[in-house]
């Protein structure tokens, strides 16, 4: 039966502002949501809220030099804070260029609010200069969207958008705003509350449920933590570590759960999935024999885990390769708080749907009341056994000895080179493992996650769902201006940062000292790994060098860097490393490293798309 | 297999788009869709008959509840909801056949709704089975157009 509802039409409760334009009341209401920072490149059909903006004494309007910069800076703002990052831009090519930041925080589960401008109401439709359906467009990769028609509508939708943004699975939030709308006067009415009847964030596992898990654990022998980004994005770190450490149950995470559990932990198990860690990938499914021939049936010499408990992850096939051996024969807890995660990508034995935070911490308190007697003693011994064998490494390899980058730039110095692994190894030790680390896309990007070993959730800002090359230093941009006290470093692959490079001048201009490692190999290196490994090595366009001239460094990031006024060095031996990277991190503004590195390295363990633990590959 | 999914949505523009974008996004077709406002003018009724394999459809269901402007979800099933279907359909008619056509009108309680000196118009209601009946036997004379609203549903509790 359906309740016709009075509320929703009535007028409720808020505050009456003055008279102000449509711009004025959407930088009023930006302001009520305590937004300190927007990253905004302003054109036609949004002139008038930048405008506006100059007349704000709360918002710091940072101008990138790329909308796309913009999105991803207000990504990585949010990734780091929790708080909605804030994006604007123009409407049409504006708007298009900001698609790509909104399917990233879609895909990431970050807080974002992205706003548009839009052409006139009566141009839409008619193909207006600069006229693009953004609400259109962005459909499929919004947790929602508004395009405004009324000027009084403004004060009620950037309330719940924001509240959209930053609840439940977080999401990001696009507003479209219509020039007229933006000119149009009115006395706006505030509202104090956010009335919404399709929406509820607030799920709670019930008792029953939990008392199940923790039967569930006192039954099993071999019980392991797959965690994720929920943990972090949920803040539930601190309840995650008191139930790890009042059940003595190993932890490992998914690459976007990097830094939700102490990575430096004896129970951290780091992090598992395609590239990662052996020991991790064992504890879920088990350690097989190596094969000669890939046709002889898998061989399982130790069983891994008997209960998996899953919480705030996503079975994401990067995480379980052959979904339906991820695990196999174990038990499966999951927890999320978005119930189309149960069940899509993995049939679970123990579905929960619930806010991780408050599972998590009711556990922690029922196990107060009844501790576990169990202490999986032999399981210990078994995990500390696997990450004695196979932890991430790298060797100084034949083929790199052999290979074209010693011939045309170390020669006669070969002891001094620099593997993509070392430098991260370096950074690692002299940021003291405390820095915020933002990536790219690719090689670095895996070994940022392999050896930069995270102990707090937040610390580690990546494009893992969407993988957006670029998303490095704009990203650390945004980290940066949320938190300009701690060092924020880019690691960075050639490819990846010049996807963005222009985000420099933003950099310079802005006075934001977010850091940047390039791990310059020259090449497009993920995709030439998968070249090498599935087709014979032939390169198809993975070459970033200058082909007629391969032993000059293509293109020169030095000159690069100092055309932006942006201080940059390039390291090439290894005795230059530390010193380099130390100048770095004690430089007052931005800073970059031109690390050349050879192109040989892949990135080990590996497990093939779509095959099973079985087919890792983790001899280094 | 065949659902008929009833879903109770704000009364918005772009609600249709998201709701059709799910079935899209995903390669599936619509049978039919049936969308009009509910006795609280602020909400409307769709109602959508689909068909696919019961794992992506559960996914389907899950992700309109995520949807921010849909209130309530249903999946029927079997005998758990009554439905109806209207349809107009003018067939084609002379002298001799008029009065056959209208005295199988007659039998289904269907309305004749327009007469034509070639065709008559019937409008029929009814739940699907009957529908079809009335469709299959209009054949033999000739159908000259047809038009459905789709099934509505409600449930019986």
């Amino acid at each position: 039966m359906i309740k016709t509802s009075k509320k929703t039409t009535a007028k409720r409760a808020g505050e009456r502002g003055p008279a102000m334009s449509g711009s004025e009341i959407l930088v009023a209401c930006l302001e009520r949501e305590g937004v300190d920072t927007i990253f905004a490149y302003p054109g036609g059909a949004s002139m008038e809220i930048h405008q506006a903006l100059t007349r704000s004494k709360k918002i710091r309007t940072v101008l990138p030099r790329h909308e796309q910069g913009g999105a991803f800076a207000a990504g990585g703002y949010g990734r780091a804070t929790g708080r909605a990052g804030v994006c604007m831009a123009t409407s049409g090519p504006g708007a298009t260029n900001l698609v790509s930041g909104i399917a990233d925080a879609y895909m990431d589960s970050v807080p974002l609010i992205a706003i548009t401008g839009q052409v006139p109401q009566a141009m839409i439709g008619k193909g207006a200069f600069q006229e693009t359906d953004i609400y259109g467009m962005t459909l499929p990769i919004v947790k929602h969207s508004y395009l405004i028609t009324d000027v009084n509508e403004i004060p009620r939708i950037v309330k719940e958008a924001f509240h959209l943004a930053q609840t439940g699975r977080p999401g990001p939030v696009l507003i479209d705003l219509p020039k007229n709308v933006q000119q149009a006067r009115t006395q706006p009415i505030f509202p104090k509350e956010v009335h919404l009847r399709g929406y509820n964030p607030n799920k709670r596992a019930s008792d029953l449920e939990l008392n199940e898990i923790i039967g569930l654990i006192e039954k099993s022998e071999r019980p392991l933590l797959y965690v994720g980004g929920g943990i972090i994005t949920g803040n539930a770190s601190e309840e995650l570590r008191q139930f790890a450490l009042a059940t003595q149950i190993p932890v490992t995470t998914s690459i976007m759960g990097c830094g939700a559990f102490p990575e430096t932990h004896s129970l951290s198990l780091r992090w598992l999935g395609m590239h990662g860690a052996a020991f991790a990938n064992w504890a879920v499914s088990g350690e097989f024999a190596p094969r000669k021939n890939p046709a002889d049936p898998p061989k399982k010499i130790a069983p891994g885990a008997d209960l998996l408990l899953a919480f705030g992850v996503r079975f994401d096939d990067r995480v379980t390769g052959k979904v339906d051996k991820f695990c196999e024969g174990g038990t499966i807890v999951h927890i999320d708080i978005d119930a189309s995660e149960i069940n899509k990508n993995r049939k679970v034995n123990l579905p929960i749907v619930s806010d991780v935070k408050y599972a998590l911490g009711r556990l922690v308190k029922m196990l107060d009341e009844r501790p576990i007697e169990k202490k999986f003693t032999a399981w210990h011994r078994q995990v500390a056994a696997w990450k004695a064998k196979a932890p991430f490494g790298y060797v100084v390899s034949e083929e790199v000895m052999k290979s074209h980058h010693m011939r045309d730039h170390l020669k006669g110095r070969e002891k001094e080179v620099i593997l993509p692994q070392m430098a991260i190894e370096a950074l690692y030790e002299l940021s003291k493992g405390e820095a915020i680390i933002t990536t790219g896309v690719g090689q670095h990007q895996m070994w940022s996650a392999q050896f930069y070993k995270f102990k707090h959730p937040r610390q580690l800002l990546t494009s893992a769902g969407l993988g957006a090359m670029g998303y490095g230093y704009p990203a650390a941009l945004g980290a940066k201006v949320a938190f300009p006290d701690k060092q924020v470093v880019d690691i960075d692959g050639d490819g990846s940062f010049l996807m963005n490079v222009q985000e420099l001048a933003t950099a310079h201009i802005e006075k934001i000292a977010a850091k940047a490692i390039i791990l310059n190999n020259q090449h497009l290196g993920m995709v030439m790994q998968w070249e090498d490994r599935f087709y014979a090595g032939n390169r198809g366009n993975t070459y970033l060098g200058d082909p007629k001239n391969r032993k000059q460094i293509y293109p020169d990031y030095v000159a690069v860097c100092k055309s932006f006024n942006v201080p940059c060095e390039r390291v090439m031996y290894q005795k230059d490393l530390r010193p380099a990277i130390q100048r770095m991190l004690d430089a007052n503004g931005p800073y970059v490293l031109d690390i050349i590195v050879p192109y040989t390295e892949h990135v080990l363990p590996f497990i093939p798309a779509n095959r099973p633990v079985a087919d890792m590959i983790w001899h280094v | 297999m065949r659902h008929t999914i009833s879903v109770l949505v704000e009364n918005k523009f772009g609600v249709l788009t998201r709701v059709a974008g799910l079935f899209s996004g995903r390669g599936y077709n619509i049978d039919t869709l049936n969308v009009a406002p509910t006795a609280d003018p602020t909400a409307s009724r769709m109602t959508i008959v689909t068909r696919g394999d019961d794992a992506t459809l559960d996914q389907i269901v899950k992700q309109l509840n995520k949807l921010v402007d849909v209130i309530k979800v249903q999946d029927f099933r079997e005998g758990e909801f009554v439905d109806r279907e209207l349809v107009l359909v003018k067939v084609a008619v002379d002298s001799k056949t008029r009065a056959e056509v209208m005295q199988i009108a007659d039998i289904f309680r269907a309305k004749i709704v327009d007469v034509q000196p070639k065709s008559l118009s019937i409008e029929v209601t009814g739940e699907e089975s009957k529908v079809e009946k009335l469709l299959n036997l209009m054949k033999s004379f000739g159908v000259m157009d047809l038009t459905r609203t789709g099934k509505v549903a409600l449930p019986r509790k």
